[in-house]
């Protein structure tokens, strides 16, 4: 039986404090850094149960549970739990924000500590790598060696990834779900247009609205587009339909006529509410740059790995299609690594990951009873 | 029964610590039954979602996907064996799977069905019909089968290039049949090499 977590905090930490500041895969440096953070479950005593679960674009440190006052319980909320797939009576749960986030870990809408105002167009550009970096920072304060697994989704299973290369002895598992190796022109296309929308908003300013009216309009267009991507032709069509906004006819004018539409403008206008505009333009840079094979080829990359490996792909993720991690489960199979794969039928498009919860769960509870070899 | 005989067979055939790919794995029982006996560190291709999850379930390594493709990405002799128990019949194209198995492994374990035992002969002959047995249920519309051999066929093709066959067993129900195994056998078992 599956239970919720209940209440849960977001708990920080700083690290990178000036002079050990952290060099950025840009060369550029910045600290300190605050990293956002929550846990569940227990720690056990040789620290060996834990798994670090990595958010996507728009996530945070909050995946499960509920903050004291809120009805929406975490994102991942339906897979993180006791009894549930990351299950918290056996494992110990972090997850983390990531750098350049606006959800409590250092990001654009920090305040510089030089001059006390927010970082604005002053942060530096980070990549997926700099974001496990301090991941990284933040699993050696607490103590823990060897990770039993990292888990995420589109930008968290890149994540996933670049841990396993980059700390080879620091993962047991690695859990990469809906993602790629390294973003194609399509996915870069699509960010290009959230990231142009931002920018031409009058109200963004060079990034500089901290005391002023944020873009809402560009981050609004920019999160539609993002929300069409994210789900399916059939998953669109099931839940609206062609079906009109209380009313009998189309109006023959250009008010919204469709349910689609509104619900679009709906997502789009709450997004600004909860999301800061320059934190969207530094992560969908941070996807665009991700190139796990650098200028080497995949079978180079994987060539340390230690990790088992478990892929999942879903049938109607057409942002993340399954045939584009066949290289990387190719270079894998190559390198001898332990790694299984399953796409999953699922109507949902790239959210299927966060909403179809059913057989995901099963396969992770399976995978993660497999130990290091 | 017949499985397990199958089964025992195969187990039989597999040196101890083997590194195996069980091409067309299913719900991974085979691959399970190996490691538990045998403790092979084995790998699955698997093209049926629902089986992947049974093979997940079993602690398996598998890749969700077809054999005819996901078996071009291994390197040579990377295996110890390839098995393909009763998948060789539902792939496409039957011999570049084989000849693939073989640049993969240093052996193929192959199970066919008999399609000419004699009661599926004695339907087409007497009844004219194609053979509905006890170990080819399924009607010729919903078949997974593409391919239909018989052990002789099966060995035909092996001469024909140049394929060894290390050893043959042949069976029936719960039983090995050694006496006319093309018309008495239900399963062909073959270990195969090529230099």
């Amino acid at each position: 039986m599956t239970k919720n977590l209940g209440i849960v905090e977001t708990q920080q930490i700083t690290c990178f404090e000036r002079p050990n500041s952290l060099t950025l895969k840009s060369g550029l440096k910045l600290g300190p850094i605050t990293i956002a953070y929550e846990t569940y479950g227990t720690l056990n005593s040789d620290k060996s149960n834990a798994i670090l679960i990595c958010h996507a674009l728009s996530g945070d440190a909050h995946a499960a549970g509920l903050h004291k006052g809120d009805k929406k319980p975490g994102w991942w909320d339906n897979m993180i739990g006791p009894g549930k797939a990351f299950d918290t009576n056996k494992y110990f749960i972090i997850s983390s924000n990531v750098l350049g986030g606006c959800k409590g870990t250092t990001g654009p809408s920090s305040i510089n500590p030089e001059t006390k105002k927010p970082y604005g167009l002053s942060f530096p550009v980070v990549t997926i790598k700099d974001m496990v970096v301090v991941q990284k920072a933040l699993i050696d304060r607490l103590g823990i060696k060897k990770l039993h697994a990292v888990a995420g989704g589109s930008m968290g299973g890149m994540q996933a990834l670049k841990w396993s290369v980059l700390y080879p002895d620091s993962v047991n598992s690695a859990i990469v779900i809906a993602t790629n190796t390294g973003h194609t022109a399509q996915q870069i296309a699509f960010h290009e247009v959230g990231r142009q929308a931002i920018m031409t908003d009058p109200n963004w300013n060079n990034g500089d609205y901290y005391d002023k009216k944020p873009p809402s309009t560009g981050i609004g267009l920019a999160r539609m587009v993002g929300h069409i991507t994210y789900m399916s032709d059939e998953s669109m069509d099931k839940k609206f339909g062609r079906q009109l906004i209380d009313k009998e006819r189309v109006g023959f004018d250009f008010s919204q006529d469709f349910q689609v539409e509104s619900y679009l403008k709906y997502r789009g206008e709450s997004f600004v509410q909860r999301f800061d505009p320059n934190s969207y333009l530094y992560i969908s840079k941070a996807l665009d740059y991700f190139n796990l094979s650098e200028e080497k080829s995949l079978d180079v990359v994987f060539q340390n790995v230690k990790a088992n490996f478990l892929v999942i792909t879903f049938t109607s993720d057409w942002l993340y299609p399954t045939h584009q991690l066949k290289s990387m489960i190719k270079a894998l199979k190559i390198n001898d690594a332990d790694v299984s794969s399953c796409e999953i039928k699922s109507s949902y498009g790239h959210d299927s990951f966060l909403i179809e919860a059913d057989g995901q769960s099963d396969l992770i509870t399976n995978f993660l009873k497999k130990e290091s070899k | 029964m017949t499985r397990r005989l199958d089964y025992k067979i195969i187990t039989d055939l597999i040196n101890p610590d083997a590194r195996v790919l069980d091409l067309g794995c299913g719900n991974g029982d085979l691959l399970s039954l190996l490691k538990e006996k045998k403790n092979i560190r084995g790998a699955g291709i698997e093209i049926d979602e629902k089986a992947v999850h049974s093979c997940i379930e079993k602690g398996l390594t598998v890749i969700h996907g077809d054999i005819d493709t996901e078996l071009l990405d291994y390197s040579n002799k990377r295996f110890d064996y390839i098995i393909l128990y009763e998948s060789l019949q539902q792939v496409l194209n039957p011999k570049k799977v084989i000849l693939e198995s073989l640049r993969v492994g240093k052996k193929v374990i192959v199970a066919i069905p008999n399609f000419c035992h004699i009661n599926g002969r004695f339907q087409v002959c007497f009844r004219g019909n194609v053979p509905i047995t006890k170990e080819l249920p399924d009607q010729w519309y919903d078949t997974p089968n593409v391919k239909f051999l018989s052990i002789k066929d099966f060995q035909r093709f092996c001469d024909h290039y140049d394929i060894k066959i290390e050893k043959k067993r042949a069976l029936s129900r719960n039983q090995e049949i050694s006496f006319w195994p093309n018309l008495f056998a239900h399963v062909g078992i073959f270990v195969l090499s090529k230099e």
